[in-house]
């Protein structure tokens, strides 16, 4: 049987990695796929604790959790869109009109 | 075989409003697409369904509902009322703004709506599930609010960047959370204090890696530095209708559901959340009132005015205690008359094809409208903290709670940038009634707009000759916490 701390390492990592993908990548499409890798790592480590715990409110939140995302993913498209027909382009270096 | 259930109604009593709220926000959404001409009644029909819904909430009984997901309290009462007033008086004001910058208005109020019932929820929340989903559900509905406004490309550009990082705050918040589950194998609120205390968990460092994601995430939705950079764009970029009610309400569910979860769930790690806030309090008094000094667009000054405002609020949940909470509460309630008044009178200055949103536009507004400029200067006059307005008492009261909390260099500090928010302030005060007037057509105040000037005028000044009255109601509203 696999211990839970693999569990937990792997989605530690999971998140780490969704974590320096949103901060260095310039793309939004990417910076979303990096929020889903991140909230995947979270969805990882409940299930896991859950299992581990005998409680099963970990796997009920992750299927809130999955739920949400994908409301989330259809609202962030949605802007991406929106973006990309005012500018012609969803690279975030080009979001710069409102500053100071 | 087919077992029949007897479902108990009775159960969904302490979520009446909310439901009430999604039935008023569906029907809003039938009523702008089969009776199109009658689109004036819908800002009418929002702020119906809104005054019950607060009817409901003012009288309902504590309750704690589905087992406690819902802790329907007088401290979620509080927050409730704070949220419902805010949509309230935006929606009075956004009759003839919609009109004027040509916002679509179906979408506008039921979105609107849909977000008000997410700020109950997270009021209510209970749970760190019930938590999450109400944040949730507050939070998309103003992503979409945000970008509604298609023919202004600003509006996209504040969309995505609140989109990306609201995204980012609430991933680091559920990580935090999976943190706490593991630890403590509850997801409910009040028992994680017993578990911690149980547990001995203290000074676990998997623990103190939870508390600092869930202040990072919370943190990111009250706009404290240094997690504001999104809200000066955001607040700009939005059209103004949404900005007073994004500086408000959702900042306000925000600390109630930050203030939920430090005292109910953490108040064993307060020697470490107490020292953490005070800095991030005193970042964001520093941040929001120095760099407000230098803008020359009254929005954005507003909208940096607003982060500011988020660190005096700290101030009084970082004390960790009940007077500290009720302080913050009370701040928060000043919070939504003062600055929902300056963003009416902003609204004012729009006209069709200009925005009126920078320092030149208040040039010389009290040549032109001298009711408006008044009212200005005394929401103006709270926001800074003069006597006998709202915004000096709210203030008092917080930095009476964390002077006897033992915080005294944050107080010390909090009086100092205080001071310097008068500069900005008065500044606005000075344009209105010193300098020429650069526009001479005739301020158009619609009988929404005056209805919502008038209540936010008669909150700012009645709570500031009176607060007592709103001081006991916290407090009592806190005796079952």
């Amino acid at each position: 049987m696999i211990p839970l701390s693999w569990y937990m390492a792997l989605s530690a990592i999971l998140f780490c990695i969704g974590v320096c993908g949103f901060l260095t990548r310039r793309n939004v499409i990417i910076m979303f796929l990096s929020l889903e890798l991140m909230l995947n790592g979270v969805n990882l480590n409940l299930v896991a604790l859950s299992h581990f715990l005998e409680s099963l409110r970990g796997q009920a939140f992750t299927f809130f959790i999955i739920t949400v995302a994908a409301a989330e993913a259809a609202i962030g498209l949605g802007i991406a869109i929106a973006l990309y027909r005012s500018r012609r382009s969803v690279h975030v270096d080009t979001v710069n009109q409102l500053k100071g | 075989m087919i077992a029949s259930v007897a479902v108990n109604w009775t159960a969904l009593e302490p979520v009446l409003p909310e439901l009430l709220l999604i039935g008023v926000a569906v029907l809003l959404i039938g009523f702008d697409l089969f009776l199109p001409r009658q689109r004036q009644l819908l800002p009418w029909l929002t702020v119906i369904g809104c005054l019950t819904a607060l009817a409901m909430v003012l009288g309902a009984r504590p309750a704690i509902g589905f087992g406690g997901m819902l802790l329907a309290d007088g401290y979620a009462m509080v927050f409730k009322s704070i949220c419902l007033g805010t949509v309230i008086l935006t929606t009075l004001m956004s009759e003839r703004f919609c009109a004027v910058i040509n916002l679509r208005q179906g979408e506008y109020y039921s979105l609107t709506l849909l977000s008000l019932v997410g700020m109950l929820l997270m009021a209510a929340a209970g749970d760190l599930m019930t938590l999450y989903l109400g944040l949730e559900l507050m939070a998309l509905p103003i992503y979409a609010l945000v970008g509604l406004h298609k023919r202004d490309g600003r509006t996209s550009e504040a969309a995505i960047k609140y989109f990306l990082m609201g995204g980012f705050a609430s991933a680091l918040l559920l990580f935090g959370m999976s943190l706490v589950y593991g630890l403590t194998g509850t997801t409910e609120i009040a028992r994680i204090a017993e578990e911690i205390t149980a547990r001995q968990l203290t000074a676990n460092p998997a623990l103190l890696l939870a508390l600092g994601l869930l202040l990072t995430g919370f943190g990111f939705k009250v706009a404290a530095a240094p997690f504001h950079l999104w809200t000066p764009d955001v607040y700009e970029g939005a059209p103004t209708i949404l900005t007073a009610f994004m500086s408000v309400a959702p900042k306000a569910a925000g600390f109630a559901v930050f203030g939920r979860v430090l005292y109910l769930g953490l108040p064993a790690l307060h020697d470490q959340w107490g020292p953490i806030l005070a800095v991030l309090a005193l970042l964001t008094m520093a941040v929001g009132n120095i760099t407000a000094l230098c803008q020359q667009s009254l929005k954005r000054m507003l909208a940096y005015s607003s982060i500011a405002h988020a660190g005096y609020a700290l101030l009084g949940l970082l004390t960790g205690t009940i007077e500290g909470l009720a302080a913050a509460m009370t701040y928060l309630v000043m919070y939504l008359f003062m600055n929902i008044g300056a963003f009416a009178v902003l609204m004012l200055l729009a006209a069709p094809g200009r925005a009126g949103e920078s320092l030149d536009d208040c040039k010389g507004l009290a040549a032109r409208n001298p009711m408006a400029a008044a009212l200005m200067l005394v929401f103006l006059f709270s926001l800074t903290g003069i006597p006998p307005t709202g915004g000096f008492i709210g203030k008092f009261y917080l930095l009476k709670a964390a002077f006897a909390a033992g915080y005294t260099a944050t107080v010390v500090g909090a009086v100092l940038f205080s001071a310097i928010s008068a500069y900005f302030y008065l500044r606005v005060v000075r344009y209105m009634y010193m300098d020429e007037p650069r526009q001479t057509d005739v301020l158009h105040v619609s009988p929404g707009m005056s209805a919502a000037l008038g209540l936010c005028l008669l909150g700012v000044l009645g709570l500031g000759v009176f607060p007592g009255s709103l001081l006991d109601w916290t407090l009592a509203a806190l005796s079952g916490m």
